[in-house]
């Protein structure tokens, strides 16, 4: 059924059979030598639902882990009355839910998935996505109407949405199990992306509340795995993948074994709030696993493994262990990112942004991925994009802290890229280890008077909205006017990096790296980059090492002339020695 | 004192053993040690680690038995340094070895050894080897240490005096083989280490402690 989705199919409804139909009649359509030229790599339209998990595999099954522990539950939800409607809309079932838990709503009005908002306790920064910009999409803010679909609430279309309305909870998105729930955005955009709304069946709400449960990898992976506007396009480690990964692609998550569902690890400390942040993480784990018998709230991988996981009965194992308070467990576990056949995003240059097709927005797919699936090179709303699958994490010292260039950030576009989520870290920090990031590499407008980031409006129901307009003047004087930022009036681009720790996709123990990708030296050592500690196999001290190499070398030399001096007087051929023996 | 040539034990099957255990330990770790050091990649990291720190433990073992072995048996006075004749050591190395002159040092119970060769040993023994295995120790329990303050300096110039001590233990080894090839035929000295028995002077008193006390050490023929 979902397949209807399906870009071809869409694209026929919309523009195609209508192209095709003149064509066909003309037999000179411009359709048609799209077609030819190209072959199916161009792709007129839009459209980004069903890359945004409206065409995802929802149908996974959720975790054994959940089904044990529902097994275990006490209530069976699709025997409850109160669930069996009828529910005309969400909010319904939502009031439906809080009626029985009716300490829900105060907890998950605190939690990041509904405020979209973060105050560092460190930094004091405050982050989250009602503010932040990145150098994927840039901001959610001010283009709610599309990006909060992935808001675990209802209706929120923009800044004035209510966030002390309980009723607005969608608690559906992270509880059914049926896979038949779905979200689009909030408003339907500019004309020119209307078609995501279209072709869908409508949710059959009692059977999506009677499925409730604790949520499993298809809830959360929805939308975590769609982030930066596609699969995988922005962490490299959280990809369709993981609806049902093999065992080589993530040894926790394997479908066949331990299924673990994405709570096991981000479990819950409060009601409704998990561990887990991307902003301020555990990057040195020293409390492990705590103390016995009593669960530890924590996402990391010491709080189920310790920080001496490796065997004390053999001697790499303890020097593995040796390892754990330099070097986190993922730098090891995790050797590649982006397994599974899915890959991610490693550059995007908007400066390309706005070609058109005949008036017609497009998208040209010219990477296949591992999987079989095109990925999109081009695309007229975003520009231009490089993708990478199964290749090495960029390596930092890191102590969990991360620094972000916000909206109100000043920066020197003279100093070369700007780090996003600039972080700290080093090896003289004892709480710093050294850790994989998959590295973002951006070129994205900026304000070239003011020397700060933008908002740009992109999506909205208006003819300034990017995502229909394609005008970079017009998106980012509304987006920042909207949002009551001073802009100069003048745009330029500058380069971006952002940072993404790297913790899923754990790889098998037998894939774990080995100790020479490391201790190795010069460009074979994925650590080559790291500098100021002397890690063996990888430094030397240059000139130790030439004398030495030099003294043994000279040995030989000395032992090669004696010896032939030896030789050389023995058979009488030097007369010297001769002459030596008479005497 | 009148002196006779005898086939004698002249090293026994303890400093025997000690010293081909030694020799094949110092040349696995000194292969380990290259690997691990980035000279050559004939096996991979971990496994050098593994055979390196096996073989370091097994020779430290070896050199604290033989250490009381040496003290034990007396045979630590072989070791003490000497200068007489060294001299003409030097000179039969360099010089007279090319003209067939006969070895300045003739070997006795007391002095198996020469001067040069009594030296040399003692500085393995309490230069090259003791670097190599305190240096190796501290370099071994890096992961107990780490944590103190200036871990890294220390531990840059334990990597260094252990990776200077490999080169002159390397150093070493080599003009050590090739001083073996020296004897009567290349391989004679080889053979004595292997049997033990060497012709040597004896003196009568030696020779009649031998026949009443140790009668197997004497390996004279007929
Ligand atoms: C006697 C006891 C010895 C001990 C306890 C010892 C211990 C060690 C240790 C722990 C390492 C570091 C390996 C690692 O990263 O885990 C090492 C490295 C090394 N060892 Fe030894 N070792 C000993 C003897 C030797 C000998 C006899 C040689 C050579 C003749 C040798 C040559 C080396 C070299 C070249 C390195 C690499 C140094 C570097 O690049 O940092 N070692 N040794």
């Amino acid at each position: 059924m979902r397949k209807k989705l399906h870009i071809g199919n869409v694209v026929q409804i919309n523009f195609f059979s209508f192209l095709y139909l003149i064509g066909y009649i003309l037999g000179i359509s411009m359709a048609i030598n799209v077609y030819a030229e190209h072959g199916p790599k161009v792709e007129i339209g839009i459209s980004e639902y069903s890359e945004i998990g409206g065409n995802a595999d929802m149908q996974a099954t959720t975790a054994a882990f959940d089904k044990n522990k529902n097994s275990k539950s006490t209530t069976d939800h699709s025997k409850l009355e109160e669930l069996e409607g009828p529910f005309f809309d969400g909010r319904e079932v939502t009031k439906a839910c809080l009626g029985c838990h009716n300490k829900a709503g105060t907890q998950f009005l605190k939690n990041v998935h509904w405020t979209w908002e973060y105050k560092h306790p460190i930094t004091g920064q405050l982050l989250g996505k009602r503010t932040l910009v990145n150098n994927y999409c840039t901001n959610a803010k001010g283009n709610e109407g599309m990006c909060a679909q992935c808001h675990a609430g209802y209706g929120m279309e923009d800044d004035n949405f209510d966030f002390t309305n309980e009723e607005n909870i969608d608690c559906l998105v992270c509880h059914e199990s049926t896979g038949t729930y779905y979200k689009t955005p909030t408003n339907k955009g500019n004309k020119a992306c209307s078609i995501m709304f279209e072709g869908k069946n409508p949710i059959e709400w009692s059977k999506v509340a009677q499925s409730v449960q604790n949520p499993g990898r298809n809830n959360c992976g929805k939308c975590h795995f769609f982030g930066g506007g596609g699969d995988n396009v922005k962490h490299g480690d959280l990809s369709s993948a993981l609806f049902n990964p093999s065992k080589e692609v993530d040894v926790h998550m394997d479908s066949e074994g331990l299924d673990f569902a994405c709570v096991v690890c981000h479990v819950s400390n409060e009601g409704h709030q998990w561990s887990g942040s991307r902003y301020n993480m555990i990057a040195k784990d020293e409390v492990g696993l705590g103390k016995p018998g009593i669960p530890r709230q924590e996402a990391t991988c010491e709080s189920c493994h310790s920080s001496s996981p490796h065997p004390m009965t053999s001697l790499q194992g303890i020097k593995l262990n040796g390892h754990t308070d330099r070097v986190a467990c993922e730098t090891c576990h995790i050797p590649k990112i982006a397994k599974g056949g899915v890959a991610t995003q490693v550059d995007w240059d908007w400066r390309t942004m706005g070609k058109l097709k005949d008036g017609e927005g497009f998208k040209l797919k010219e990477y296949t991925q591992g999987n079989g699936d095109h990925r999109a090179t081009y695309k007229s709303i975003k520009g231009n994009f490089v993708y990478k699958e199964n290749f090495n994490p960029f390596y930092a010292w890191f102590d969990g802290v991360m620094n972000y260039t916000t909206i109100d950030t000043k920066f020197d576009p003279a100093n070369g890229p700007i780090d996003i989520n600039g972080f700290t870290g080093d090896f003289n920090d004892p709480k710093s280890r050294i850790w994989p990031f998959k590295r973002m590499h951006t070129t994205q407008p900026y304000d070239k008077g003011n020397n700060t980031l933008v908002y740009m409006h992109l999506w909205g129901e208006d003819d300034q909205a990017l995502w229909g307009n394609y005008s970079f003047e017009d998106s980012i004087k509304m987006g920042m006017e909207k949002n009551g930022i001073p802009y100069s009036g003048e745009y330029g681009f500058i380069e971006t990096y952002s940072y993404w720790p790297i913790n899923h996709m754990v790889s098998p123990k037998e894939d774990a790296l080995a100790c020479a990708e490391c201790h190795a030296r010069g460009e074979e050592g994925r650590l080559n980059e790291l500098r100021g500690f002397y890690m063996p196999g990888r430094d030397y001290f240059k000139w130790l090492d030439i004398i030495g190499y030099l003294a043994i070398f000279g040995v030989f030399g000395i032992i090669f002339l004696h010896t032939m001096m030896r030789v050389l007087c023995k058979k009488g051929v030097i007369k010297i020695c001769k002459s030596g023996d008479e005497k | 004192m009148e002196k006779v040539k005898h086939a004698v034990v002249i090293y026994a099957r303890y400093e025997r053993f000690w010293h081909w255990s030694q020799a094949i330990l110092i040349f696995v770790l000194a292969f380990s040690g290259f690997v691990i050091h980035g000279t050559f990649n004939l096996i991979d990291f971990e496994t050098a680690v593994n055979i390196h720190t096996y073989s370091a433990i097994a020779l430290i073992l070896l050199w604290l038995f033989t250490t009381f072995w040496n003290f034990t048996t007396g045979n630590w006075k072989q070791f003490l340094p000497r200068t007489q004749g060294l001299l003409a050591v030097i000179r039969y190395y360099a010089w007279d070895i090319l003209f067939g002159r006969p070895h300045p040092h003739t070997k006795t119970m007391r002095r198996k050894q020469n001067a040069l060769q009594g030296l040399s040993y003692l500085t393995f023994m309490i230069v090259i080897g003791p670097a190599l295995w305190v240096s190796g120790i501290i370099y071994l329990t890096y992961d107990l240490w780490n944590v103190i303050e200036g871990s890294q300096d220390i531990f840059q110039v334990v990597t260094f005096f252990h990776t200077a001590a490999a080169f002159m233990m390397m150093a070493f080894a080599f003009i050590h083989i090739y001083m073996t090839t020296t004897g009567k035929t290349p391989l004679h000295y080889i053979k004595t280490m292997i049997t033990g028995v060497e012709t040597i002077e004896l003196t009568a008193a030696e020779k009649a402690y031998f026949a009443e006390q140790h009668p197997k050490m004497l390996r004279d023929k007929e």
